[in-house]
């Protein structure tokens, strides 16, 4: 086999077994437990009351704004890990230039917060 | 034929027989470890606890597994059945999925990969697409709003979680797993490990991993009071089951992670005879235990966050500190020449 594929046949394979025991476990109980549904049974549960409205409803924008800082710092986060292994090779400009890229990020986030969009209340 | 034989299906074989032993060892450990996490909560509130399966209740995790093997399993008549379906699949088979990296001693690893790091980091971000799944198909009101919550919370904290790894590799020098525990093996035993000079982030990372896992005090998914019991409301029998055991599994990745990060993995506290006769594989699961007994005292004694201050910590606490931190450790290895090579 090749290298490549030496390394990474293992976590497939892995995935696989990991995939069959939960399938094992999710199909058990349509084979082996009593089923007796009625309409009150599958109703979507509203403590009690009939469900009114759709529930796939209007939600707080915030949401979605986490959402889009999440992506910026993830995507940070991943850019920063090729940097941090071969820090010890790249010498001060390697360690300059990610200075001034963390600096520029901390302006945006600081924008962030003075905008609000960190708030909750 | 034999060239075909020797060189893929016997390392299949080989491979999948050792995954196999590896899940079952982890999914009966995990078995214990919520039986520990049940007594652990009572005996701080001078409970019992579960006691009657088995002695002193050992056998409690097994009949609750049948319990659920037993249970009608109802598909909410508005809900999208095949989302509804898949996705306690994909939350079980993502947190099982993160162990093939993890190694639990020198060499026990089933993939001895050279991103382990970006591995793990990547399936733990892809864990919200189950809790969003499950919210969304299930057509119901209260799982929506707490997979929203749910997933806001996730994708907050695993931002410092992120910057928190950067710094441990700034350290290590590799995004290998085995290579990050040898590059903690010192001359001081547990004082060469990474918790002592990265001591805010270790805290950082421990507090996050809580968060991250929707552990109390971050459990605001399940407030029982508002949101009766979260994304998971409208499951039942094992789906509900696969929730919860990719729950532990997520938070038995978390201690590992920890383990492996800052508290030097499978080595030994002291580099000296009577410590290094016992196998890496008792050091590793002792030190994720003690990780484990944090998280359920956690549990224990601190009462829930509100949503507002969760967010609080996360964005506008950990954050800023984890991102000053990564310039801290980068200029301390720049200045005094203590870089990895």
């Amino acid at each position: 086999m090749s290298e490549l594929l030496a390394d990474y046949f293992p976590l497939v394979v892995f995935i696989g077994v990991a995939l069959a025991i939960s399938l094992a476990l999710m199909i058990a109980p349509f084979i082996v437990a009593y089923k007796n549904p009625d309409p009150e049974k599958l109703s979507a549960y509203e403590c009690g009351f009939n469900a009114f409205d759709d529930a796939r409803m209007k939600f707080d924008v915030r949401f979605y704004l986490v959402a889009i800082l999440f992506i910026i710092f993830d995507l940070e986060v991943a850019f920063l890990f090729p940097w941090a292994i071969t820090f010890g090779e790249l010498g001060f400009f390697g360690f300059w230039s990610m200075m001034v890229f963390l600096a520029v990020l901390t302006i945006g986030f600081i924008y962030e917060w003075k905008k609000g969009a960190l708030e909750w209340d | 034929m034999a060239e075909f034989w020797s060189s893929y299906l016997w390392p299949l074989i080989v491979v999948a027989a050792q995954s196999l032993l590896l899940l079952v060892v982890l999914l009966v450990a995990i078995a214990y470890v919520l039986y520990a996490d049940r007594k652990i909560w009572a005996a701080v509130q001078i409970r019992r606890g579960p006691n009657v399966v088995g002695p002193w209740g050992l056998l409690q995790s097994f009949a609750d597994l049948i319990k659920f093997v037993l249970k009608e399993p109802v598909i909410p008549a508005g809900a999208n059945k095949g989302v509804f379906l898949l996705a306690p699949l994909v939350t079980c088979v993502l947190s099982l999925a993160a162990w093939a990296v993890i190694p639990v001693s020198a060499g026990w690893v089933i993939a001895d990969i050279n991103v382990g790091v970006l591995y793990i980091f990547a399936i733990s971000s892809l864990s919200v697409y189950g809790i969003i799944m499950a919210g969304w198909a299930s057509n119901s009101k209260y799982p929506f709003l707490a997979a929203l919550r749910s997933a806001a919370q996730m994708v907050s904290y695993e931002v410092s979680i992120g910057f928190v790894i950067i710094t441990v590799l700034l350290c290590a020098g590799s995004l290998n797993l085995s290579a990050i525990v040898e590059a903690q093996n010192g001359r001081f035993g547990l004082f060469s490990w990474y918790w002592l000079p990265l001591f805010p982030m270790f805290v950082v990372f421990f507090v996050s991993a809580l968060a991250e896992t929707n552990r109390p005090p971050f459990d605001l998914v399940e407030a029982e009071s508002e949101l009766v019991a979260g994304f998971m409301v409208e499951y039942g029998s094992t789906p509900y089951m696969m929730f919860m055991l990719g729950e532990y599994v997520a938070i038995a990745t978390m201690c590992s992670m920890g383990t492996i990060l800052f508290l030097g993995g499978w080595l030994p506290p002291a580099p000296i005879p009577p410590f290094t006769w016992v196998p890496g594989i008792v050091w590793f699961a002792l030190k994720a235990l003690f990780l484990f007994f944090l998280f359920a005292m956690v549990k224990a004694f601190v009462p829930r966050y509100r949503y507002d201050q969760l967010m609080r910590l996360g964005w506008k606490v950990f954050l800023p500190l984890s991102i000053a931190m990564v310039v801290v450790v980068a200029a301390v290895l720049q200045f005094a020449g203590l870089a990895p090579r």
